[in-house]
């Protein structure tokens, strides 16, 4: 049970980062992959700040501000040089692993005796259940009044149709700049929750991260699929509760004798197979 | 109203395929006029229009509107003073947004997008007084997205999104060319009737021999980047259709 209490932990804390990659991929329309890069940035900025005494909302406040900031430079880089936003996206991912290894000047720290959000190591409580699930609740409630407001319907629009923003008087390039920060915030929230759930920082914890966000999306497509309405409080709903099976269904594959180290394999059949199923589904409505 | 001066556009430039799309534009639109562009293919009738839009920026020339030179500003910032109306009746309005949240959006198109939430009660029922107009029951299904409408419905939508906000201009490249003729003469008869009450200055580019006769209270007629042709008032009411074709084969 242990195991799967964990899974739904790791689900939790992934939350941020799913409800970012909705963000990009569903509502901007946009691939981002600063992901791996920001997701990385906000565990070692978190890591490296605990270490250093700092408090943990601090810690995970500046870990989001530099989530931000890689997000609004491969906005920048996509929309002032008009190039493919997975072409930016690599470019600033690739330029932030230098950048993570400097901040925390080795490739892993662990946090050993250190109190953080999670955990207090004075005496040993563990909460991490119901800081986790605030943290989701409370995401979703601020997102979906976000896309709500004013400047959410034009963010919104934005990925629907560019010639009818433009026509609004609303600059696609800044929607999505904007966007773009927002999402890679949210992905450096989950990886400084991440740190603090782990205990350690690595400076390679978060190659081929963006998978789990795009698969957590996807299930949560799987999990609408048949539901009347599509009332954005229920896809951001959708999208935590995708992100917590994604993390279900990979414990039991690692329970049920699979190697650890074909994780990243069976992560990327997982997210496959979740694809072709919603194909399959889909054509066979027709 | 707006100015073009000495407008000149040419597409790609110094390569086989160039083509001059508008050759030394002189135009003047005054305030109150409804235009109706014809003209063949490549004339530049869609040239001329997107260049006053703003998605298009002239090789050569000046663009005023209400005497501001607007030549080289921005499409989204020349919104502030223009509405459009799409060919492509889808789009004009965002699908994946409810009705109402695109007329909240078409509600602000003069000003900026803020944190708040505007789209409330009260402005659902402004809307809502808004679309009962239009007798096609979408007053009581404000919370339809907007994909889930046919293109005339959307098309429609479009025309009253236009003057939600402080609308003096209006473009329109061939609003009803991909409808079908009941919906292109419901949109027709809604744009005389926006133009004429709200008052706009409008341009419309059409293929609609009839619509450019019927409506408007000017006709240009282009051929090869020229304006060969430019009729006002009375002078337009005394073009009938055969003139029209005979220009058309000349």
């Amino acid at each position: 049970m242990e195991f799967y209490l964990t899974a739904i932990h790791q689900g939790l804390a992934f939350a941020a980062l799913g409800l970012g990659i909705f963000l990009s991929l569903r509502i901007l329309n946009i691939p981002d992959i600063t992901t791996d890069g920001s997701y990385t940035s906000g565990g070692i900025i978190t890591a490296w700040m605990l270490v250093n005494g700092w408090s943990p909302m601090i810690a995970v406040f500046s870990s989001m501000l530099v989530g931000a900031t890689a997000g609004i430079i491969t906005g920048t880089i996509h929309t002032q040089l008009k190039i493919h936003p997975l072409l930016a996206g690599i470019i600033v991912m690739t330029g932030l692993y230098s950048v993570n290894l400097a901040i925390l000047g080795k490739p892993n720290q662990p946090l050993i005796n250190i109190d953080n959000l999670l955990m207090s190591s004075s005496d040993n409580s563990d909460h991490s259940t119901f800081i986790l699930i605030a943290f989701s609740i409370a995401l979703i409630l601020l997102i979906n009044l976000f896309l709500k407001s004013d400047m959410g319907i034009a963010l919104r629009a934005t990925g629907n149709s560019e010639a009818m923003v433009k026509a609004m008087g609303v600059n696609p390039d800044r929607m999505k700049i904007i966007g773009l920060g927002i999402s890679n915030s949210l992905t450096a929230l989950s990886g400084s929750l991440i740190v603090q759930y782990q205990g350690f920082g690595d400076i390679n914890m978060g190659i081929g991260i963006v998978i789990s966000g795009l698969g957590a999306v996807m299930i949560g497509d799987v999990v609408l699929r048949n539901a009347s309405s599509r009332k954005i409080y229920l896809q951001l709903i959708a999208v935590v509760v995708g992100c917590i099976l994604f993390r279900i269904i990979l414990a039991t594959a690692l329970n049920i004798g699979m190697d650890p180290n074909y994780l990243k394999l069976i992560t990327a059949l997982l997210v496959l197979s979740i694809i072709a199923f919603g194909k399959i589904k889909l054509s066979s409505k027709v | 109203m707006i100015e073009l001066k000495n407008i000149s556009k040419t597409f790609n430039k110094g390569s086989v395929d160039e083509m001059f799309a508008l050759k030394n534009i002189n135009l003047t639109i005054r305030e109150g006029e409804f235009i109706t562009v014809v003209g063949f293919n490549g004339s530049g009738k869609s040239t001329l229009l997107n260049i006053i839009a703003g998605n298009l920026i002239p090789d050569s020339g000046e663009v005023f509107i209400d005497q501001f030179d607007v030549t080289i500003l921005q499409e989204y910032k020349r919104s502030k003073y223009i509405s459009r109306i799409f060919q492509n009746p889808l789009a004009g309005t965002a699908s994946e947004l409810s009705i109402l949240e695109n007329f909240r959006l078409a509600s602000l198109r003069t000003q900026s997008k803020l944190l708040s939430i505007g789209n409330n009660s009260s402005f659902r029922k402004i809307v809502c007084d808004k679309l009962k107009t239009l007798n096609m029951g979408l007053e009581n299904k404000p919370d339809s997205l907007m994909g889930s409408l046919s293109g005339g419905q959307r098309q429609a939508l479009t025309l009253l999104m236009a003057v939600m906000d402080n609308s003096k201009i209006l473009l329109m490249d061939e609003p009803s060319a991909a409808l079908d003729p009941k919906a292109a003469l419901l949109i027709m008869e809604l744009a005389e009737k926006i133009v004429r009450e709200e008052k706009l200055t409008a341009l419309m580019v059409t293929h609609r021999m009839k619509d450019a006769l019927n409506y408007g209270n000017r006709l240009l007629m282009m051929k090869e980047g020229t304006i060969e042709n430019d009729y006002t008032g009375a002078e337009k009411g005394k073009i009938n259709s055969e003139d029209l074709i005979s220009w058309f084969n000349s």
